[in-house]
């Protein structure tokens, strides 16, 4: 076998293993059978099921929920702690704050789930969606202080100083320095949070309370019962949304690229 | 393009009146890092209106201390007074100093415009006030066409200008400059020296400027303090601190120059020449030197003798007049730098002397060449004794 046919057998062998469980699911979410391994022929039938589907569509309301808020609290929490670790180098326990931040990095999610579940109870507190809402804070926080710090490492700090120096305060400094300048970073944070709040089963079921049953729940139990066509189909728009955000993200980071690449050719030849 | 030069520069030497008040003064200032001693015990006074230079090399502490006059740090010991006000404690924001940053620190979401507006909108002027403003520093700095652009759209050296506006748009009482021209080639470096001049004579502020550029800090200064290790070796003019330094530190930092480790032999007071000092007698590994000049040194001292290789005269036959120093080797390599040629002469005891010459004659080939044998000769106030 010659090496340039190994490669790409190797390559198609390995695109396969990593998609082909996709696609069969997207490709049976538009089966008209009611088994989900038998071809019946294409329809959209399934997706009016899952759209009358009360129960599955309360369970999406609250994923969108859960997942908005608690990305927005750990998107907010994680940049405070990122500007802590990198603007503070000494403080009284930075050491043992360092360790908590990035301790649900490296924390089974069944340990993390359980001991937010054991504190709930301890404080009385009953569950539900304020409960995975907290808990979603607590593990996607540590996840948007990675990602601002090292934005925050990079970031150019005689910026801020030239502010101070013009006559800007600290904290007007940051609002007006600092923040536009790390939005990125902040907004892929929130991103990340939001992805990993949706797509969390485990930490979700040890903290979640009646009523507020999140879509990896509901899935899974479903699941259990027996795979439905359905679920091939709301899976089938969470893939979408993914690949969609996916998609519009890289092209206008790239676009942006393109576009500071251009003006720095301009710049150079000195054309207005 | 046709370049205003402003008027005549005038006579300007404050620190000679005895009764001049200093604009800045930098009190017993120590700063330390840790064990690090970054400023040790200075003390210097700037006048209104001065082109002052800090040069040294990198870590001696000038950079430190012009972060302590903006109040980016605080001195460990002593204190800054800014028109006899103790700026003790005065934050940055607070401060009649602006800044130009050595990466010139230009707000990259902002354009030229909304960039050089940034201070005045801080003092909460007036829209007409500010746009009015911006459009008389955009004209300085011949950038009036740049006003909507990013800084990532602009040249390096557009972006010096932009950094320039921004830091002047305030007028402020002190203007800082750390390494204003390092990112710049040597051609547009020598313009904007100029320009800087200008500007400032124009404005009438003080300027102090950060740099390890000795030519630049020559061009540029009224007066120039020379740093190592947090301590000030010697504050004068370019001039001075050329033609007089006063050790081998500075000596050896400012320029090219002979430096001979020499032991005085005699400093009776005698004068050789009508209206010159008297002479003190050196030698230097065999070599006598005569130097006049007013120096308390006694037979016996362990000096430096220091002479600036363009006072070095050089030729093939034994000079007659014997009232010079004159010193015989041969010719080790030369350098030709076009306005100058450098002549390296090896003396017989094997150490090197240079001389200069300026190139006036258009001859290609040289009348002196490597391995001639040359007498080095040089007056009696050509060199200087240095005791430190």
């Amino acid at each position: 076998m010659k090496p340039q046919r190994f490669d790409a057998t190797i390559l198609t062998l390995c695109f396969a293993f990593l998609y082909i469980p996709i696609i069969i699911l997207v490709v049976y979410s538009f089966n008209a059978s009611r088994l989900v391994t038998v071809w019946g022929g294409f329809s959209l039938h399934w997706y009016q099921v899952m759209w009358s589907n009360e129960g599955l569509m309360d369970a999406a309301w609250v994923t969108a929920r859960v997942g908005v808020l608690s990305a927005t609290f750990g998107t907010i929490l994680g940049t405070l702690a990122a500007l802590t670790l990198t603007r503070f180098p000494r403080f009284p326990g930075r050491v043992a704050f360092t360790g908590m931040v990035y301790a649900p990095l490296v924390m089974p999610e069944v340990i993390t789930g359980l001991s937010m579940l054991l504190l709930f109870v301890a404080m009385n507190i009953d569950r539900g969606f304020w409960t995975v809402t907290i808990a979603h804070t607590t593990f996607t926080m540590c996840y948007v202080a990675i990602v601002v710090q090292s934005r925050l490492i990079t970031f150019d700090r005689s910026l801020e100083e030239a502010a101070q120096d013009l006559g800007c305060p600290p904290v007007k400094t940051f609002f007006a320095i600092t923040l536009p300048l790390i939005l990125p970073a902040i907004v892929s944070g929130w991103m990340l949070a939001f992805t990993l709040s949706l797509d969390d089963l485990v930490i979700a079921s040890f903290t979640t309370g009646p009523g507020a049953t999140t879509l990896p729940i509901k899935i899974y139990s479903q699941v259990r019962l027996g795979v439905t066509p359905e679920i091939n189909a709301i899976c089938t728009i969470l893939i979408g949304l993914v690949t969609f955000g996916v998609i519009i993200t890289s092209i206008t980071t790239k676009r942006a690229e393109m576009r500071r690449i251009r003006d720095e050719h301009v710049a150079i030849r000195g054309i207005s | 393009m046709a370049k205003s030069l402003g008027p005549v520069k005038r006579k300007f030497s404050p620190w000679t009146d005895p009764g001049a008040v200093p604009f800045i003064r930098f009190e017993n200032i120590t700063k330390r890092y840790g064990d690090f001693v970054a400023v040790n015990n200075l003390t210097l006074d700037i006048y209104e209106r001065e082109f002052f230079s800090l040069l040294g090399p990198s870590g001696c502490g000038k950079t430190t201390l012009m972060r302590m006059l903006a109040g980016f740090e605080e001195p460990s010991e002593g204190r800054i007074l800014l028109q006899g006000k103790d700026m003790s404690g005065v934050p940055p924001y607070r401060r009649p100093t602006n800044m130009m940053f050595q990466s010139y620190a230009l707000f990259p979401h902002m354009t030229v415009e909304k960039n050089i507006a940034f201070g005045l909108q801080q003092d909460g002027l007036s829209k007409p006030d500010i746009a009015a403003r911006v459009e008389e520093m955009l004209k300085l700095v011949k950038l009036e066409s740049f006003a909507r652009r990013k800084p990532a759209q602009l040249s390096g050296g557009q972006r010096q200008r932009v950094a320039l506006a921004r830091s002047l748009a305030k007028r402020p009482k002190v203007l800082l400059l750390d390494e204003p021209l390092g990112a710049l080639d040597r051609k547009l470096r020598e313009e904007t020296q100029f320009e800087l001049m200008d500007i400032q004579h124009t404005l009438g502020l003080t300027f102090l400027i950060v740099t390890h550029d000795q030519e630049e800090a020559m061009t540029v200064s009224d007066r120039i303090a020379v740093m190592d290790k947090g301590v000030i070796m010697q504050v004068a003019t370019p001039a001075e601190i050329y033609e007089a330094p006063n050790s081998r530190y500075v000596a050896d930092f400012i320029g090219d120059i002979n430096i001979l480790e020499c032991a005085v032999t005699g400093n009776a007071g005698d004068c050789l020449r009508d209206g010159h000092p008297p002479v003190v007698r050196l030698v230097s590994n065999g070599l006598d030197i005569a130097v006049e000049q007013e120096c308390p040194v006694t037979a016996g001292d362990k000096v430096g003798f220091a002479m600036r290789p363009e006072k070095v005269r050089i030729s093939l036959d034994k000079p007659a007049d014997t009232t010079v120093n004159t010193a015989h080797g041969e010719v080790w390599d030369i350098g030709y730098l076009g306005d100058f040629s450098i002549f390296l002469v090896k003396l017989e005891d094997g150490r090197i002397l240079r001389a200069a010459q300026a190139n006036v004659s258009r001859l290609v080939d040289r009348p002196i060449t490597f391995g001639d044998s040359v007498w080095l000769t040089w007056p009696l106030d050509a060199g200087l004794v240095l005791t430190r």
